[in-house]
C-alpha cells in the first residue's frame, strides 16, 4: 500500500511505531499532488519548504518521545481551505480581490492544529468567499471531482473534499455555512462533519455569514474526522459566539453498537426532485441501519421548504457587511479612483467575482431602508420556526437521517447559468445551519453509470457530535463504501 | 415674528478603559500612527470582536449618573457605511436596544436649574483618524475601536448658552464618575448638534440642520450663535431651509454645507452576528451601582445647605472632590464650618498646590483642622499663631494642641501680665503714647505692635488693644 | 415585498460595487428571480414569532479590560496598497 493511501489514523499508528516519518508522509502527499492535481486542481498554492520543515520538526518531536496521546495529529499533513488565516501565508478565499495578501496572524483553528502537531500545508480551492456549491466560483479555476474530473466536487469546500478523496492529504479543514462541508463530502465520497454552531472557533476564518458559518473537518473515514474534530473543537475566548462546553474524546467514543438508537426520517425530504439512484442508495442505508438495530421513525420538519429562502436572505445580509472590509484601503488589490467612493466601487467591481457580487447586492438590498422588516426580520422569524421543527424532531429521536444532496456530482457548467437551481442543491443541508445543530455526511454507495458517490446525512442534537459520530461510524464500518477510492 | 430655537445634542465621549472596545490594544492617546493596532481593530479578514466588560460597566454607570434606565436586554448592531477611517466599513454600535435609555441631566443655568432629557446613552466603537494632505489623505487606526459612549439628548435645549452649560455639566458628571477624562485637547469629546427654529408657540419642529463633529464646547456655542440667525433670516426673507448636514468652519466662524458628494445614506442597521446579546444580571448591576458618585450639582447644593458655607466655597469642593471629602471629615463636629472651609481652601489648598502634593500625602488628619479652628475660636492661640501651627502641621504632622504646647504659643490673656507689657510699651514710647492721648487714635497700633513683639506674639491682641486704651485714658 | 422596486444601480452603489451594463442587466434579472423565490416566506404567518439572530443562545460574553501587545506599524501596513509616514494612504477625503 502506498503511503498516501493510508487513513489519518493508520498514518499516526505508523508514525508512532516509527515505521514512517512525517517527512515521508509529507513527501508522499507532495508526490501525489504532482501526479494527480493537474486534473483535479484542488491545491492553489503549497509552500513546500515550509511543509517539509514542519514535518522535520514533527519527526524531531516523535524521536524525542512525544506521543499521539499528547499531540493527536503529530506529523500528519493536513490541508486547509483557502479561507483560514495562517501567519505569513496567503488567504485568498479563491478571490482575485485579496491579491498578494498575507495574513498577519494565525487563527485559532490553525493554532489548535499546530498544538496538536499537524503539518499544515497547502491552500485548497473553494468557491470565492465560500459562496457556491460547486467550486466553480473560484478566481483560480474550477476544481474537478476525483471520480470524474469533468464534474464538480461540490462546494464551497470542494477543494477539501477533492484533496481528501484524491488522497493528496490525510485530512482537510473546511467551513460549512449552508452545507459547504457535507455537500462536497457527499459528491466526492468522503466524510465531512459540520459541528454545532459555537463548537469550533471562527476566529481567523474569513467570515461569510457569521451566524451560520462553522468550521469542520473532512477525512477518509469517520474516525479520521473524529480525530480532527477533537483537535480543533473547544471554547475560544477570541470568538464571542464560541460555546464554553467540554470536548469529549470523539475518537475514543466511536465504538459500540447502536441498537435501539432512534433515527428520524423527515418525510418532507423525499419528495420530488431527488435522483432515483440517490433515493435507492439512501433507502438501502436506512435498511442497513435497521439491520444494525436502529429504529426508524418518520418525523416532520414542516418548515423545511422555507430553508433555502430563509438562508439566502440571512446569509447574504450578513455577507454584505462581512465583505465590506475588502475595500482596497488596508489590503486588497486596489483599483484607484478620484475619491474614496470611486476607489471602493472600482476595487470591488474588479476584484469580486459574479456570484459574490450577486450575493452582496442581494444582502445589501434585504437590509436596505424599507425592506428590512419584509425580508430580514421575516427571515429571522422563519429561522425560529425552522429551529423549533428541529428541536421537536430531535426530542423524539437521536438523529435525523436524510440524503446529503438530492443528486450526484453534476457536470461543470451545468448549473452556472441558473443561480437559483444551484442554491437548491443545498436543500437538505441548509436547515441544519439555520438550526445551529450538527450534521455529518458519510458515503452510502455509488450510482452505476457513471460511478459517482452518494452521501448519507445524519443530523444530530446541538453538541451531540459524539453520538452522531458513533451512529455514522457504526454504519460506515458495516458497509464497504469507505474503502472505495477514485481511480486516478 | 418671534422664533424659538430647538437644539438636541449627540455627544460622543471616549470611555476611560485600559484597552479598546473589542480588542486588547491600548486605549491611549498620542502614540505613533498605526502602532496601537492589531488585526481586530484593523478589520483584517477573519477577526472577531470580543466586548470589553469595563466599557459596559462604565456605560451602565453613566446610565445611573444620568438618571437613565439600564434595560435588562441590550445588543450590538452593525451600522454599515463605507469610509476610509471605518476599518470594517461598518461600525459596531447599539441601535434599537441600547444599554441605557431615558434619563436626564440637571444643571445650573441663568440662576436656575434646567433639565435636559437624555434619550439614550449607547456604546459604540470609535473610528480611525484621517489626516489630510494636499493630494491625499492618510488614515491612522490607533483611535479605531476605542470605546465611545454616544449620549443623545432630547431637543430640550433652547440657546447656545444653554447648550454650552449642558455640555459642561455633562462633562463634569462624566469626569466625576470616572467614566471619561473628557480631555477636549485629545479629542475625547465630540458632538453633533441638531438645530431647528420654529415660530414661537408652534408645536411642530422646524427643518433640522445637523452640524457634525464639533470638538470644542465654545465652538458649539459659536456655531449655534451663527446658525440660528442664519435660519431665521432665511425664513424671514421668504426662503426655505433644507434638511442637511453642515460643517462648522471655526476660523471663518460660519457653518457651510458639507461639500462631500452625498451618496445615499442607508446605514442598513442589523444585529451584529459576531456578538451575543447583553442581559446584565442583578448582581452585575449591583456591583456597578457601588460606583455611583454624588453628582456635582447635588454636592454643591448639599454643601451649601448642610454646612452653611458660601456657594463659591462649595464650588471649590465640587471642583476638587478630595479636598471636599477632607473638608467634610474636618467639619464633622465643628461649630464653625465657615472657618474650617477657610482653612481648607485658603491654607491647605494653597500649600498643596505649592508643594505639588495631594490630600492623600498629608501628615495629619482632617480632625487637626477642626482642632485648629477650635483653639483659635477658644482664644488659646491667635489666628497668627494659628498660621504658625498650620505650617508646622503641614511640615511635620502632629496635633495643633501639641504644637501649641511645644512651641509655647499659648495666647496670654492674663490681665496682670498684659498690663505689665502695656505699661512697658507706653513708657518706652512716650511720643506715640502722647499722640494717642491727643486723639491720634491710629498711633495705638504702633504700641500694640510693640506689645505683641515683646510677648513674642502670645499676647491676646484684642485684650492688648483694650488694655492700652484703658491705660492711656487713665 | 416588491421586487419590481429592485433598483440594481442604487443597490450596487450602496454596496460600492461597480457593474458594467451587461452585469447590471444579468444580475438584475437573476436577482429578480431570486427575490421572487424568497417571496415564499410570505406564505407563513409569523406575526407571533420572535426573530432569531443565533441558534445557540449565549449572553454577556465579555473580556476583561486588559492590554496586550499590538502589532508593529510595519506589520499593520504590510498588505496596504499605498502607505506614507506610517499611514494608510487614500484619495483625498473631502468632508
Ligand atoms: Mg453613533
Ligand atoms: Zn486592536
Amino acid at each position: 500500500m502506498m503511503l498516501h493511501e493510508l487513513t489519518l489514523n493508520e498514518l499516526t499508528a505508523r508514525l508512532a511505531a516509527g515505521e514512517v516519518s512525517s517527512r515521508e508522509a509529507m513527501q508522499a502527499c507532495l508526490d501525489r499532488i504532482d501526479a494527480v492535481d493537474g486534473s483535479i486542481n484542488a491545491f492553489m498554492s503549497i509552500d513546500r519548504d515550509d511543509a517539509l520543515g514542519q514535518a522535520d520538526a514533527a519527526d524531531e518531536r516523535l524521536t524525542k518521545g512525544t506521543t499521539h496521546a499528547e499531540q493527536p495529529l503529530l506529523g500528519v499533513p493536513i490541508s486547509l481551505k483557502d479561507i483560514f488565516c495562517v501567519k505569513d501565508q496567503p488567504a485568498n478565499c479563491s478571490s482575485k480581490i485579496l491579491g498578494n495578501f498575507r495574513s498577519p496572524y494565525d487563527g485559532t483553528v490553525v493554532q489548535k492544529l499546530r498544538e496538536a502537531g499537524a503539518v499544515i500545508f497547502g491552500r485548497v480551492n473553494m468557491d470565492e468567499f465560500a459562496m457556491g456549491s460547486s467550486t466553480e466560483n473560484s478566481a483560480f479555476g474550477p476544481t474537478g471531482n476525483p471520480w470524474d474530473a469533468e464534474r464538480v466536487p461540490g462546494g464551497s469546500s470542494g477543494g477539501c473534499a477533492a484533496a481528501v478523496s484524491a488522497q493528496e492529504c490525510f485530512g482537510s479543514i473546511g467551513t460549512d455555512t449552508g452545507g459547504s462541508i457535507r455537500q462536497p463530502a457527499a459528491l466526492c465520497g468522503c466524510v465531512g462533519i459540520k459541528p454545532t454552531y459555537g463548537r469550533v472557533s471562527r476566529y481567523g476564518v474569513v467570515a461569510f455569514a457569521s451566524s451560520l458559518d462553522q468550521v469542520g473537518p473532512m477525512g477518509k473515514t469517520v474516525r479520521d474526522t473524529a480525530t480532527l474534530l477533537g483537535a480543533i473543537a473547544g471554547h475560544d475566548p477570541r470568538d464571542s459566539t464560541s460555546v464554553p462546553a467540554d470536548v469529549p474524546d470523539y475518537a475514543a467514543g466511536l465504538e459500540g453498537d447502536i441498537k435501539g438508537v432512534k433515527l428520524g426520517l423527515p418525510k418532507e425530504y423525499l419528495g420530488e426532485g431527488i435522483d432515483p439512484e440517490v433515493r435507492a442508495a439512501f433507502e438501502a442505508a436506512v435498511k442497513q441501519y435497521q439491520s444494525l438495530g436502529a429504529e426508524i421513525e418518520e418525523v416532520s420538519l414542516p418548515h423545511a421548504e422555507y430553508g433555502v429562502a430563509t438562508y439566502y436572505i440571512l446569509a447574504t445580509a450578513e455577507a454584505s457587511a462581512n465583505l465590506a472590509r475588502f475595500d482596497g484601503i488596508r489590503y486588497c488589490d486596489r483599483v484607484e479612483g478620484d475619491d474614496p467612493f470611486a476607489l471602493y466601487c472600482n476595487t470591488r467591481g474588479a476584484g469580486f467575482g459574479e456570484e459574490v457580487k450577486r450575493r452582496i447586492i442581494l444582502g445589501t438590498y434585504v437590509l436596505s431602508s424599507g425592506y428590512y422588516d419584509a425580508y430580514y426580520i421575516r427571515a429571522q422569524k422563519v429561522r425560529t420556526l425552522i429551529k423549533r421543527d428541529f428541536d421537536r424532531a430531535l426530542e423524539k429521536v437521536d438523529a435525523l437521517i436524510t440524503p446529503t444532496v438530492p443528486y450526484t456530482a453534476f457536470k461543470a457548467g451545468e448549473k452556472t447559468g441558473d443561480p437559483l437551481q444551484m442554491y437548491l442543491s443545498d436543500i437538505y443541508t441548509i436547515s441544519c445551519n439555520l438550526a445551529g445543530t450538527c450534521g455529518i455526511s458519510v458515503p452510502c454507495g455509488f450510482t452505476n453509470d457513471p460511478k459517482l458517490p452518494v452521501g448519507l446525512q445524519l443530523l444530530g442534537k446541538p453538541f451531540g457530535e459524539q453520538e452522531l459520530l458513533k451512529i455514522a461510524h457504526a454504519y460506515e464500518q458495516s458497509t464497504p463504501w469507505h474503502n472505495e477510492r477514485a481511480a486516478l | 415674528m418671534e422664533y424659538e430655537t430647538v437644539i438636541g445634542l449627540e455627544t460622543h465621549c471616549q470611555l476611560k478603559t485600559q484597552s479598546k472596545m473589542f480588542c486588547a490594544c491600548a486605549n491611549e492617546f498620542g502614540a505613533d500612527p498605526n502602532t496601537n493596532v492589531c488585526p481586530v481593530c484593523l478589520g483584517m479578514p477573519g477577526v472577531l470582536p470580543v466586548p470589553n466588560e469595563r466599557a459596559l460597566q462604565l456605560t451602565a454607570l453613566t446610565g445611573y449618573l444620568l438618571n437613565c434606565e439600564v434595560p435588562k436586554f441590550a445588543k450590538f448592531d452593525r451600522k454599515n457605511y463605507f469610509y476610509p477611517d471605518v476599518c470594517k466599513d461598518y461600525q459596531i454600535t447599539q441601535f434599537d436596544f441600547p444599554s441605557t435609555t431615558t434619563g436626564h441631566v440637571d444643571f445650573e443655568f441663568e440662576g436656575g436649574i434646567e433639565r435636559v432629557r437624555i434619550t439614550r446613552a449607547h456604546l459604540e466603537e470609535d473610528v480611525g483618524k484621517n489626516n489630510h494632505f494636499d493630494q491625499h489623505s492618510g488614515v491612522d487606526f490607533n483611535r479605531a475601536g476605542v470605546p465611545l459612549l454616544e449620549i443623545v439628548s432630547e431637543p430640550d435645549i433652547r440657546s447656545a448658552d444653554m447648550a454650552y452649560e449642558y455640555l459642561n455639566a455633562l462633562k463634569d458628571i462624566l469626569i466625576y464618575g470616572g467614566v471619561s477624562d473628557c480631555d477636549m485637547e485629545k479629542g475625547m469629546v465630540r458632538c453633533d448638534v441638531n438645530i431647528s427654529v420654529r415660530p414661537k408657540g408652534a408645536t411642530e419642529l422646524g427643518t433640522k440642520v445637523e452640524i457634525k463633529n464639533m470638538n470644542t464646547f465654545s465652538g458649539v456655542r459659536r456655531a449655534i450663535n451663527y446658525e440660528v440667525p442664519r435660519q431665521i433670516e432665511t425664513l424671514e426673507s421668504g426662503g426655505s431651509l433644507v434638511q442637511e448636514t453642515r460643517r462648522w468652519d471655526d476660523d471663518a466662524g460660519i457653518t457651510e454645507t458639507m461639500r462631500s458628494k452625498e451618496h445615499a445614506h442607508d446605514y442598513r442597521y442589523f444585529p451584529e452576528p459576531d456578538l451575543m446579546p447583553l442581559r446584565p444580571s442583578e448582581e452585575w448591576l449591583a456591583e456597578v451601582r457601588t460606583h455611583i458618585v454624588e453628582l456635582p450639582l447635588a454636592r454643591k447644593q448639599r454643601f451649601v445647605a448642610d454646612y452653611g458655607i458660601p456657594e463659591q466655597d462649595a464650588e471649590v469642593f465640587v471642583g476638587n472632590v478630595l479636598l471636599g471629602d477632607f473638608f467634610e471629615k474636618a467639619v464633622d463636629g465643628s461649630k464653625n464650618a465657615k472657618a474650617v472651609a477657610n482653612w481648607v481652601i485658603n491654607n491647605l489648598q494653597a500649600q498643596l498646590t505649592e508643594t505639588e502634593t495631594s490630600v492623600d500625602d498629608l501628615k495629619f488628619g482632617p480632625e487637626a483642622i477642626r482642632e485648629l479652628v477650635e483653639i483659635i475660636d477658644g482664644g488659646t492661640i491667635s489666628s497668627k499663631g494659628g498660621q504658625e501651627v498650620f505650617s508646622e502641621l503641614f511640615k511635620n504632622g502632629g496635633s495643633p494642641r501639641a504644637i501649641v504646647d511645644a512651641k509655647g504659643l499659648t495666647q496670654v490673656s492674663d490681665t496682670g501680665e498684659l498690663e505689665k507689657w502695656c505699661q512697658d510699651a507706653i513708657e518706652a514710647n512716650p511720643g506715640p503714647a502722647d499722640d494717642v492721648r491727643n486723639g491720634k487714635e491710629n498711633a495705638i497700633n504702633f504700641l500694640k505692635g510693640q506689645v505683641m513683639k515683646a510677648s513674642r506674639g502670645k499676647a491676646n491682641p484684642q485684650l492688648v488693644g483694650e488694655t492700652l486704651a484703658k491705660l492711656l485714658k487713665d | 415585498m416588491s421586487d419590481s422596486e429592485f433598483d440594481i444601480k442604487y443597490v450596487a452603489n450602496l454596496a460600492r460595487i461597480a457593474l458594467n451594463p451587461e452585469e447590471e442587466e444579468r444580475l438584475g434579472s437573476q436577482l429578480g428571480d431570486i427575490l421572487g423565490y424568497v417571496k415564499k416566506l410570505e406564505e407563513l404567518d409569523v406575526s407571533d414569532v420572535e426573530p432569531m439572530a443565533h441558534a445557540v443562545p449565549l449572553d454577556n460574553v465579555l473580556r476583561a479590560d486588559e492590554v496586550q501587545p499590538s502589532i508593529s506599524n510595519d506589520e499593520a501596513l504590510a498588505n496596504a496598497p499605498k502607505v506614507a509616514n506610517g499611514l494608510f494612504v487614500v484619495p483625498k477625503i473631502v468632508e
